[in-house]
């Protein structure tokens, strides 16, 4: 019902190649999450499978159907834009209605649909209110009410949530996928921000610079990325790197530690340093630890009742089983 | 927010600038009023100094029992509704038409805003000239290219001529409004619409038109208010004949032409009563656009 393959798609804009040929499937029901740096081809990637950007080459396919040449309504998806895009001048009714409206279907049907969808979404109170009358989660709502009415084969999010304050983020986060388990729809959700990639996706798709640089699931590639960018980009404080000697007595050009695979003590481990800015989360304390001799600054985590100050010299201990080899090219070495 | 103190600050900045607004249009309206009362024939031998007779409302009952008042009313409306219909409606379109991104964008948008700054008077003898001329006009020529009779345009079509003038020279300033206004449309919108399978019709009826209500309100108040006192173009082309005279020019040929000032005046009154009542209409209909 909602799968999605990629061939060769590739996209230019003049002379400027934003994505380079580029195969990707995304398998009916599954939550894909786009992830990559600002400017990578996140929004692009997902426009051109929207049809509001034509390839430049290659084959789209939906449902084993080339969608190549289908214009955007014709392909069964519904988006959700990051402004939400709604419609100011009509009230929520009318907007939730508007794609049942352009398909014709009949009044009584219209009104089930919708307030079917406004139940779904808490929407039910809001109905007959303008889009300027609502907060940005209530919108963000109605933006998704309009997608879910039609019952479309994929649902595409560019960023839907990096308006929204952090609290509501988390809301909403937890709202989507909830809509994910129950209406069990293929999703693309495009997003640079990484807890939303981790905590949401069935599969992640890194990007770089339109490459995709690796496909799979969130612990996947957490536990092993495949080369330097997504070991940095995946993990949040970042990974740890460490070139040179150290690097060299495992064998690898380059090694990486998570922070939270650092053990830290005041006397003993084979890593020193001094102490930096210390970040208290309450749960965790996250140490930027300087001077180590391995890299400009090492990030450990500890418990957060962990109290080194500003200045103290500590010893840290990366944990031996997860320490990341990469090569001189920035691959993973197995 | 304003406190008590820079709030009456800033009354006292305002003063002059509204005492001189004020004056502006109290000291004409007055004297308008005054002379409407009275007769004032310079002709005739009547002047400020040797002082006026009071005549009451005879001046009022004369301009309105006048043949040629109700048909000045009705072209006065029909110019101004015409006009507001052509450039409103072409506005539009050539708004959509500006906004698509194409070749020489610059230059054609220059191009249409030049009519703007052309004077009336001089757009008015161009178009009588060079146009409607039914000998040596290009309207002329191209009707016998087609082996058609040449129309004579400012008798046989007279309104519709000193439409076309007049929408001629306001279809840049509602161009450009609405241009302004369609390039704040968040192309998201209609991006979304697109998405929601609505076809280039319905995106431009639902999405587009809605979008620009508010500048085509503006566009239409505005513009009335200019076009129930064009003159210029009607003076040079028709003078006021083949059915042409606006309230505006029977006012000018009853102050000037029959040099009867009270009379004229009291038609002065008449049409500020007309503009507003056109005001207050508009107001009803398309203010509520302006509500935010
Ligand atoms: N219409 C366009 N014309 C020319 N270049 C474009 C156009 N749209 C996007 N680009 C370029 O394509 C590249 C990818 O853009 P895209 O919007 O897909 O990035 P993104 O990954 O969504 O970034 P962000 O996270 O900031 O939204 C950028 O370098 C951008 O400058
Ligand atoms: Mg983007």
């Amino acid at each position: 019902m909602g799968r999605i393959v990629l061939e060769k798609v590739t996209k230019s804009f003049g002379d400027v190649e934003v994505i380079p040929p580029l195969d990707l499937t995304i398998e009916d029901g599954e939550f894909a999450v786009f992830v990559g740096p600002s400017g990578c081809g996140k929004s692009t990637l997902l426009r051109l499978i929207a049809g509001l950007e034509d390839v430049t080459s290659g084959e789209i396919d939906i449902d084993g159907q080339d969608a190549t040449e289908v214009p955007p309504a014709k392909r069964g998806l519904a988006m959700v834009f990051q402004s939400y895009a709604l419609y100011p001048h009509m009230s929520v009714r009318k907007n939730i209605a508007f794609p049942l409206r352009m398909a014709k279907l009949d009044q009584a049907e219209q009104n089930r649909r919708v307030e079917q969808a406004a139940a779904v979404l808490n929407l039910t109170d809001y109905l007959d209110r303008r889009p300027g009358q609502l907060s940005g989660g209530q919108r963000q709502r109605v933006a998704i009410g309009r997608a879910i009415v039609r019952e479309p084969a994929a649902f595409l999010f560019d960023e839907p949530l990096s308006n929204l304050d952090a609290a509501l983020r988390v809301g909403m986060r937890l709202e989507i996928s909830e809509l994910h388990e129950r209406l069990k729809t293929t999703m693309i959700y495009v997003t640079h921000d990484q807890v939303e990639a981790m905590t949401m996706a069935d599969k992640i798709v890194v990007l770089r610079a339109g490459n995709i640089e690796q496909v799979g699931s969130p612990l996947e590639l957490y536990r092993s990325p495949r080369n330097l960018f997504v070991a940095g980009f995946i993990g949040s404080p970042k990974m740890n790197f460490i070139e040179g000697g150290e690097a060299g007595t495992h064998g690898a050009h380059a090694i990486g530690v998570r922070p939270e695979h650092i053990a830290v003590s005041e006397s003993d481990g084979p890593w020193s340093g001094v102490v930096g800015v210390s970040e208290h989360l309450g749960s965790d304390t996250f140490f930027h630890v300087h001077e180590t001799g391995l890299a400009e600054t090492i990030t450990v985590r500890a418990d957060g009742e962990v109290g080194f100050r500003h200045g103290d010299r500590i010893h840290m201990t990366p944990r031996a089983d997860a320490i990341h080899k990469f090569d001189a090219d920035g691959l993973r070495i197995a | 927010m304003a406190t008590q103190h820079s709030r009456s600050a800033a009354r006292m900045m305002m003063a002059p600038a509204v005492i001189l607004l004020l004056g502006w249009m109290l000291v004409p309206l007055t004297m308008t009023l005054y002379f409407s009362f009275k007769k004032y024939l310079p002709l005739r031998g009547d002047s400020l100094a040797g002082g006026l007779d009071w005549v009451g409302f005879d001046n009022y009952t004369r301009f309105v029992t006048s043949s040629s008042f109700w048909p000045s009313v009705q072209a006065t409306l029909i110019i101004v509704g015409g006009v507001l219909v052509v450039t409103v409606v072409l506005g539009v379109l050539l708004a959509i038409l500006l906004d698509q991104p194409m070749w020489g964008q610059g230059v054609v948008r220059i191009l249409v805003i030049a009519p703007f700054f052309v004077m009336p008077t001089v757009s008015g003898l161009v178009w009588k000239n060079m146009f409607m001329d039914p000998v040596n006009g290009l309207f002329a020529h191209l009707w016998k290219f087609f082996g058609a009779a040449p129309l004579e345009w400012l008798s046989q079509a007279s309104m519709q001529s000193i439409i076309l003038i007049v929408s001629w020279q306001w279809l840049p300033f509602a161009t450009l409004i609405l241009l302004t206004a369609i390039q704040s449309l968040d192309s998201e919108q209609l991006e979304a619409a697109e998405m929601d399978g609505a076809p280039p019709l319905a995106r431009f009826g639902f999405i587009i038109l809605p979008h620009l209500s508010r500048a085509i309100t503006i566009v239409i108040l505005i513009q009335t208010i200019f076009l129930l006192s064009i003159f210029a173009e009607i003076f040079v082309t028709t003078a006021g004949a083949f059915g042409t005279k606006t309230l505006t020019y029977l006012i000018f040929q009853r102050v000037l032409e029959s040099q009867n000032v009270g009379l004229g005046s009291a038609g002065g009154v008449y049409a500020i009563i007309l503009a507003n009542i056109v005001a207050i209409f508009l107001m009803r209909i398309v203010g509520k656009n302006l509500d935010a």
